[in-house]
């Protein structure tokens, strides 16, 4: 199963669940900026957790399916059609060969997954298939898609298999897809937003700030800047500052740290973060929220909302058992119509 | 040693340990001693150990601590923990494992340096800086051992301590747009090696023949935490042989 690029969208590229393990020799880790959208999109074509899908960010890119493939796109609508009809987001599609898949801009939200059953068939290095850009390594060739790039899938996976020939009994001639009667469930996905509401919990150097800084984080309103990306999101809003000033010594930071430096507007480091950082870490937004916040865009507005690290850890399990039950309905339902 | 260590979660899948205040060897032989043994004694959901000056970050997965939890408190009256309860308790443990005046492994690793020349533009003018021939900066920079305290910034980029201070050199105040790979540099009281090409403001004095990033390879870099170093001159001639 072959995929051309025809038009490569605006910053389109292959992602998996990241590259970890490695960040002890200065590694980025990288991998999908929204985690949810990216895991739901491979369990809906069968994929295990570890394959890549392709992250299309803003404009989305134009491929051609020279054979017909079982996809599936999830997050933010980036107005794919397939000829006048448009894809629908959260279900298993399956294509017939030739056809070819146009994909807009964003109305609301920024990023994208598109999943084939089988994975893309890209080397890995290091173990991931997620591209490291700054480095040249990962994905396809280390680099985002050009025009004229083909990409290869894997071999589909028993529960791929199971899933296309279910779609494929109810399938009517002529057809620009098919697709399933039923989507994942509203509740389960993510509360996307326009100006989303984030959760965060106490960052190492929290109590360093003063006590009006404290405040307007949990209140005021930060608007996203232009100068975010896959490396972290700029934030502009009311200034958060120390009580006095700190040299610091550059310890880790994991995704979704808020770092302050000495402009006192706030950054939220994202899934190409640098392994360590040395600028006080005011908060750390919760990891159930991080999909949320990949899919803010520029000019987004941010509210915070302090939650203890209890409910942070709740939110964490329930995204993760939900995913689970998710994956193993997916398998029973398709098995037994199989 | 290990019973001032500070355990705080950073957000809900990882966790720093705090070993000291400062950069100093002291500290960065506990650091070094906690790395190693999580790394042979991983405990189920640990996902990875992050060595850094004064602390270690432990990244792990909540669902996997938390499902392997309950499946061994089945039938029991114990009370279920949070992930980050049980991740602390582990962490405790492995603390409690470690054992005061241990030594952890540690390489000597030499590192060729062609000095000055193309390679070095800024050589001349770090000697300027601080009253010495150009001679003199190579004898006292390849004269010493270096600690690589951590790795980050760059895949492979070695924060080193140990440089004498009088071969101190403030940055350029314009950044340079290119530094070649290999390329080694001063910056304040700091020495340095660039594993990849990247903008820069570090006063250049020599290049290494040596890739320090090797994507293809296990481990992917040359030096890792905790390794010592020992930069050699070599001669023009040497470094073109090298990179045949």
């Amino acid at each position: 199963m072959t995929i051309q690029v025809d038009k490569p969208g605006l910053l389109t590229l292959l992602q998996d669940a990241g590259r970890y393990g490695y960040q002890k020799y200065g590694v980025i880790v990288s991998g999908a900026m929204d985690s949810f959208a990216h895991r739901t999109a491979n369990l809906l074509v069968g994929n295990g957790p570890a394959e890549a899908t392709m992250e299309m960010t803003v404009i989305g890119p134009t491929l051609t399916f020279e054979e017909a493939a079982l996809i599936a796109v999830c997050g933010s609508n980036l107005n794919p059609r397939i000829g006048s009809e448009p894809l629908p987001l959260w279900r298993p599609v399956w294509v017939p060969a030739g056809t070819t898949l146009v994909c807009g801009s964003s109305r609301q939200g920024c990023r994208s997954y598109l999943a084939v059953a089988g994975g893309f068939d890209v080397p890995a290095v290091m173990g991931s298939y997620a591209t490291y850009l700054r480095a040249g390594i990962g994905g396809y060739a280390g680099r985002a898609l050009r025009p004229g790039d083909r990409l290869r899938a894997g071999r589909p996976t028993r529960a791929g298999e199971f899933i296309k020939a279910r779609i494929r009994r109810g399938a009517v001639a002529g057809a620009a897809f098919d697709t399933v009667n039923w989507s994942v469930s509203r509740e389960l996905i993510p509360a996307y937003a326009e100006s989303p509401e984030i959760r965060i919990t106490e960052g190492s150097q929290y109590a360093l700030f003063d006590e009006a800084s404290r405040e307007a984080l949990g209140t005021a309103v930060y608007r996203v800047q232009p100068a975010s990306d896959r490396m972290g999101y700029r934030l502009a809003g009311e200034r958060l500052q120390l009580i006095e000033p700190l040299e610091m010594v550059s310890e880790p930071v994991t995704f979704g740290t808020v770092q302050v430096p000495p402009d006192g507007q706030p950054i939220v480091l994202m899934a190409d973060r640098q392994t360590t950082g040395g600028y006080p870490k005011i908060a750390q937004v919760i990891s159930a929220d991080l999909p949320l916040l990949a899919q803010a865009h520029v000019g987004s507005e941010i509210r915070f909302r302090m939650v203890s690290l209890q409910e942070a850890q709740e939110k964490a399990l329930l995204v993760g058992l939900s995913l689970q039950v998710m994956e193993k309905s997916i398998q029973m339902y398709f098995s037994q119509g199989g | 040693m290990f019973k001032h260590a500070q355990l705080s979660p950073m957000g809900d899948r990882a966790m720093i340990v705090r070993l000291g205040e400062g950069v100093d060897p002291q500290t960065h032989r506990s650091v070094k001693l906690l790395t190693d043994y999580l790394a042979e004694h991983p405990f189920d959901g640990l996902i990875e150990t992050i060595p850094a000056f004064n602390s270690v970050t432990i990244e792990y997965d909540p669902l996997t601590i938390y499902q392997q939890e309950s499946q061994r408190l089945k039938g029991r009256e114990e009370q279920l923990q949070l992930p980050l309860e049980i991740v602390e308790r582990r962490l405790r443990e492995a603390l409690g494992a470690l054992r005061e005046g241990q030594e952890p492994q540690s390489r000597l690793v030499r590192i060729p340096v062609c000095y000055g020349g193309e390679f070095g533009e800024d050589l001349a003018h770090v000697a300027e800086l601080n009253g010495l021939t150009p001679e003199e900066v190579i004898a006292i920079h390849s004269g010493r051992e270096y600690l690589v305290y951590m790795i980050g910034f760059a895949p492979g980029f070695p924060y080193l301590g140990g440089m004498d201070s009088r071969i101190a050199a403030p940055r350029r105040s314009t950044p340079r747009l290119s530094i070649p790979p290999g390329t080694v540099g001063i910056a304040g009281e700091q020495t340095g090696i660039y594993p990849i090409g990247t903008p820069g403001g570090w006063q250049l004095i020599g290049r290494s023949p040596l890739a320090l990033f090797l994507p293809e390879q296990e481990p992917p870099t040359l030096l890792q935490a905790g390794d010592r170093i020992r930069f050699e001159p070599i001669t023009r001639e040497e470094y073109d042989q090298w990179r045949e």
